[in-house]
C-alpha cells in the first residue's frame, strides 16, 4: 500500500501536453468545474454588496495578521497551552514528519485515522507514518478515492474531481477489501451508492481507532481555538471520536480574534462548495474533560511559508483560505486537470504557491508561474483578493532574472537594442523587406514547435517608415 | 536554536518592512436591528433547513413533547440516546425507550452506533445559512451523540434563533467545543454533485419551537 509522489513529475507545459489529450479526463474537469462555477456564483451573488465588503475585510484581516504573524503565533501558543494542548514547532517537512510519527508511537497506535488536510499532504505525511509502520487511513471521501486507487490529489477541495463516478466504483469494486470492509459487491455508480459504501466501508474504523491526525481551516489566536469545516462528518468522527487528536497547520492559517470567523464562516463555504454553509463545522478549543480527545497536539508548520512571508509582493499568496475558487473559473485548469501542477497545490494559487514555499527549484517551480493566461478570473473570484496574476507576473519576473535560458535572453537583448535604436530598426526592416521572399512559413528545428500552432507573420516589402519617407508624406 | 525561535526569527526578518506601529482597526460586522427570536428569521430559518433536505416542523410550546413523540413515531425510533440534562418534559409523551448520556456516565461507542437516533436541543440556530449551533451546553450533550446515531431530532427554541452569522459568533462561547450543523450530512466529491447522507445522521429533523403560541 505504497503513496503516491509529485516527485519527479514533468514540468507544466509537457504534463499538461498529455492531460490535454486525455478526452475522459477534459470530459470529468468540463463537467465538475461548471458545476461548482454556477453554485458558487449563486450563493455569492446572494449576498450581494455585502460579499464586496465580506471579501475585503477578509482580505484585511489576513493581510494584517500576516503582517503581525510572529506575535499572533506566540499568542496562539500561549491560548492553546492554556486551553490544554500541546504546541510543537516544525520548520520543514523532515521535521514535521518525524514530530507526528514520535506523536503516534507514543500512543502506541498503529493505525491513525486522517481528516482531509493540504498540510499534510503537502509534507506527505503518510508515507513517512507508513516507513514507521504506521498505517494512515483517509476518510474524506474524495481521499479514500484517491488512496484506493494509489493516485494524486488533482484539486484542493475534491482532490478526485479527475474521476467520473464509473471510474470511482471501479476502484471501490478492487480494492476497498485490501483495506478494510469490501464494497458489496452489486455497488452502482449511482453517486448515492458510492456514499454509502463509504459509509460503510470506514464506520468500524471510525469506533475503533483511537488516535487522529487533522488539519485546520482556522486557528484562533486570542482564544486558542481551531476549526474545521466539512461536509461528510468523517471530521467530526475524526475530531471527536479518538483520544489523541494531532492538527498540523501551517502558520498561516492564524487569525487574531474570534470574532474574526464570522468574515470567514462567510466567505469560505460559499466561495468553496457554493454552499450558505456547509453541513458541519467543528471548533474545539484544547480539550474539554469527559468529550471528545483528551490529548490534543498541535503542530506548527513553516516549510517555506517564512520565505513566502519575505517576499512583499509574493506574500498575499498565504491569505489563502484553499476554498478553490480559483481552481473552478481557471480556463488552464479546466483543461489541464491539477496533475500537471506537479504539487499538491495545482491551478491558480499553485502557480503562485509552489514556486515561492518550494523555491525555483527545479524546471517544475520556474515553468509555473507560466502555466496562466493572465485572464485573471482567478482574481475576481478569490474571497481573500489575491492579485494572483500580479503575483505570477512577478514571478515570471525572477525566473527571467535567474542564470539560464541564454538563448531567449540574447533574443530579448537583440531585441531592446534594434528597438531603441530608430536607425538600427530602418536598417533591419530594411533588410526583413528585401529578404522576405526567403523567410520560411514554418521555422527549421526545436523552434518549429512554435510555428506548427502560429502563422508567421507577413513581412510587407516596406517599412511604414520607409512608405512615409519615399512617399514625401514627411516634408509639408 | 529550537524550532520554534527559528521559525519566529524567520517570520521577523521577513517582516523587516513592516512597521512595528503599524494601525490596525478591524470594522465589526454590521449589526442587524432583529434580535434573537424576532423578525422574519424563523420564516427563513425554515426555509434554508428544507434547502438543505432536513424536515422541518413548527410547534407552539404547549405541543412540544406530542411533537417529539410524532417524529419519533414517524421514524420508527424505538431506542433513542439523550442527553441526561434534556428537559424531562420533552420527552413527556414518547413512547420510546430512552438512554441518558452525560460525561460523567456516557454511553458506549457501540450501544450510539446501535440506538436508532437521538434528540437533543440547540445553543444557537442561524436562520440566514440554516445553521444549528450545538455547544455541548443544557439539553445537547457530548458531541459524538449528534454523530454517530443515523437520526437527529432538534429542538430549536424561537429565542434562540439569530438572523446572520456573526450574531452567532457573537453569541458563542469559543471555551465550549462547538458543532455547526447544516442540514444533514452530505458530500459533494463525486462530479461535484451534492449527495446527502454519508457518515453523520443521514436524516435531520428539525422542531421549531415557538413560545406562547
Amino acid at each position: 500500500m505504497s503513496s503516491a509522489t509529485f516527485l519527479g513529475m514533468p514540468p507544466f507545459p509537457k504534463a499538461a501536453g498529455k492531460a490535454v489529450g486525455d478526452a475522459r479526463l477534459r470530459h470529468n474537469l468540463r463537467r465538475a468545474t461548471h458545476t461548482i462555477r454556477d453554485k458558487r456564483a449563486a450563493a455569492v451573488g446572494e449576498l450581494g454588496e455585502d460579499w464586496l465588503r465580506l471579501r475585503a475585510e477578509g482580505a484585511a484581516i489576513k493581510e494584517h495578521t500576516l503582517r503581525h504573524l510572529d506575535r499572533y503565533l506566540e499568542q496562539l501558543e500561549d491560548s492553546v497551552r492554556r486551553a490544554g494542548g500541546r504546541v510543537h514547532w516544525a520548520a520543514d517537512a523532515a521535521e514535521a514528519n518525524e514530530i507526528v510519527t514520535d506523536l503516534v508511537r507514543a500512543t502506541g497506535e498503529t493505525d491513525v485515522v486522517k481528516v482531509k488536510s493540504m498540510a499534510t499532504q503537502e509534507i506527505e505525511l503518510n508515507g513517512a507514518l507508513a516507513e514507521a509502520g504506521i498505517t494512515a487511513y483517509e476518510t474524506d471521501l474524495a481521499e479514500l478515492i484517491v488512496q484506493l486507487g494509489q493516485d494524486l490529489p488533482s484539486h484542493i477541495l475534491v482532490p478526485a474531481v479527475h474521476l467520473g463516478r464509473a471510474q470511482i466504483r471501479e476502484i471501490f469494486l478492487e480494492q476497498m477489501a485490501e483495506w478494510g470492509v469490501p464494497a458489496p459487491s452489486g455497488l452502482t455508480d449511482d453517486p448515492r451508492a458510492l456514499a454509502e459504501a463509504a459509509r460503510v466501508h470506514l464506520r468500524e474504523r471510525f469506533l475503533r481507532t483511537r488516535t487522529a491526525i487533522s488539519g485546520a481551516n482556522f486557528a484562533v489566536a486570542d482564544t486558542g481555538t481551531l476549526v474545521v469545516l466539512e461536509s461528510e462528518g468523517n471530521g467530526r468522527m475524526c475530531l471527536t471520536l479518538p483520544q489523541t487528536l494531532i492538527s498540523v497547520v501551517g502558520i498561516e492559517k492564524v487569525v487574531p480574534t474570534w470574532t474574526d470567523l464570522e468574515v470567514f464562516l462567510q466567505l469560505l463555504p460559499r466561495s468553496s462548495t457554493g454552499e450558505r454553509m456547509n453541513p458541519y463545522t467543528s471548533t474545539w478549543t484544547g480539550v474539554t474533560p469527559g468529550d471528545g480527545p483528551q490529548e490534543f497536539h498541535l503542530v506548527l508548520l513553516d516549510n517555506g511559508r517564512t520565505d513566502v512571508l519575505a517576499d512583499t509582493v509574493g506574500r498575499q499568496a498565504l491569505r489563502c483560505i484553499r476554498c478553490s475558487a480559483c481552481l473552478n473559473v481557471c480556463p488552464v485548469y479546466e483543461r489541464t486537470g491539477g496533475h500537471a501542477y506537479g504539487s499538491v497545490y495545482p491551478g491558480p494559487i499553485g502557480a503562485i504557491l509552489t514556486p515561492q514555499l518550494r523555491g525555483m527549484a527545479s524546471a517544475v517551480e520556474e515553468a509555473l508561474p507560466y502555466a496562466s493566461s493572465l485572464c485573471g478570473a482567478c482574481y475576481e473570484v478569490c474571497p481573500v483578493a489575491i492579485d494572483i496574476p500580479e503575483v505570477l507576473v512577478h514571478l515570471r519576473e525572477r525566473v527571467a532574472d535567474s542564470p539560464g535560458h541564454p538563448g531567449e535572453k540574447a533574443l530579448m537583448a537583440g531585441a531592446e537594442a534594434v528597438l531603441s535604436s530608430p536607425r538600427a530598426l530602418d536598417a533591419v526592416q530594411r533588410a526583413a523587406g528585401l529578404g522576405r521572399g526567403a523567410v520560411p512559413r514554418r521555422l527549421p528545428g526545436p523552434a518549429g514547435a512554435w510555428t506548427d500552432t502560429r502563422d508567421l507573420p507577413e513581412i510587407p516589402a516596406k517599412s511604414f517608415r520607409q512608405w512615409w519617407d519615399e512617399s514625401g508624406r514627411g516634408r509639408s | 536554536m529550537s524550532s520554534r525561535e527559528r521559525i519566529l526569527a524567520r517570520v521577523r526578518r521577513a517582516l523587516v518592512d513592516v512597521p512595528a506601529d503599524e494601525p490596525w482597526t478591524r470594522v465589526p460586522a454590521e449589526t442587524v436591528a432583529n434580535g434573537p427570536g424576532t423578525g422574519p428569521a424563523l420564516e427563513v430559518l425554515e426555509d434554508r433547513l428544507r434547502d438543505y433536505r432536513a424536515l422541518v416542523r413548527r410547534a407552539p410550546a404547549s405541543r412540544l413533547a406530542a411533537e417529539v413523540a410524532a417524529a419519533l413515531e414517524r421514524r420508527g425510533a424505538s431506542r433513542v440516546v439523550v442527553p441526561a440534562d434534556i428537559p424531562s418534559r420533552w420527552l413527556d409523551d414518547t413512547r420510546a425507550r430512552t438512554l441518558r448520556d452525560s460525561r460523567e456516565r456516557p454511553v458506549s461507542l457501540e450501544d450510539l452506533d446501535g440506538v436508532d437516533g437521538v434528540v437533543t436541543g440547540c445553543a444557537v440556530a442561524v436562520a440566514e445559512t440554516g445553521t444549528l449551533v450545538l455547544d455541548g451546553g443544557p439539553g445537547q450533550g457530548r458531541r459524538a451523540l449528534t454523530l454517530v446515531p443515523d437520526y437527529h431530532l432538534c429542538v430549536v427554541r424561537a429565542d434562540q434563533v439569530v438572523d446572520g452569522v456573526p450574531q452567532a459568533v457573537r453569541l458563542l462561547d469559543p471555551s465550549r467545543p462547538l458543532t455547526w450543523i447544516s442540514g444533514p450530512s452530505a458530500t459533494s466529491d463525486i462530479e461535484l454533485n451534492r449527495v446527502e447522507g454519508v457518515h453523520g445522521p443521514r436524516t435531520l429533523e428539525v422542531l421549531l419551537v415557538e413560545a406562547g403560541v
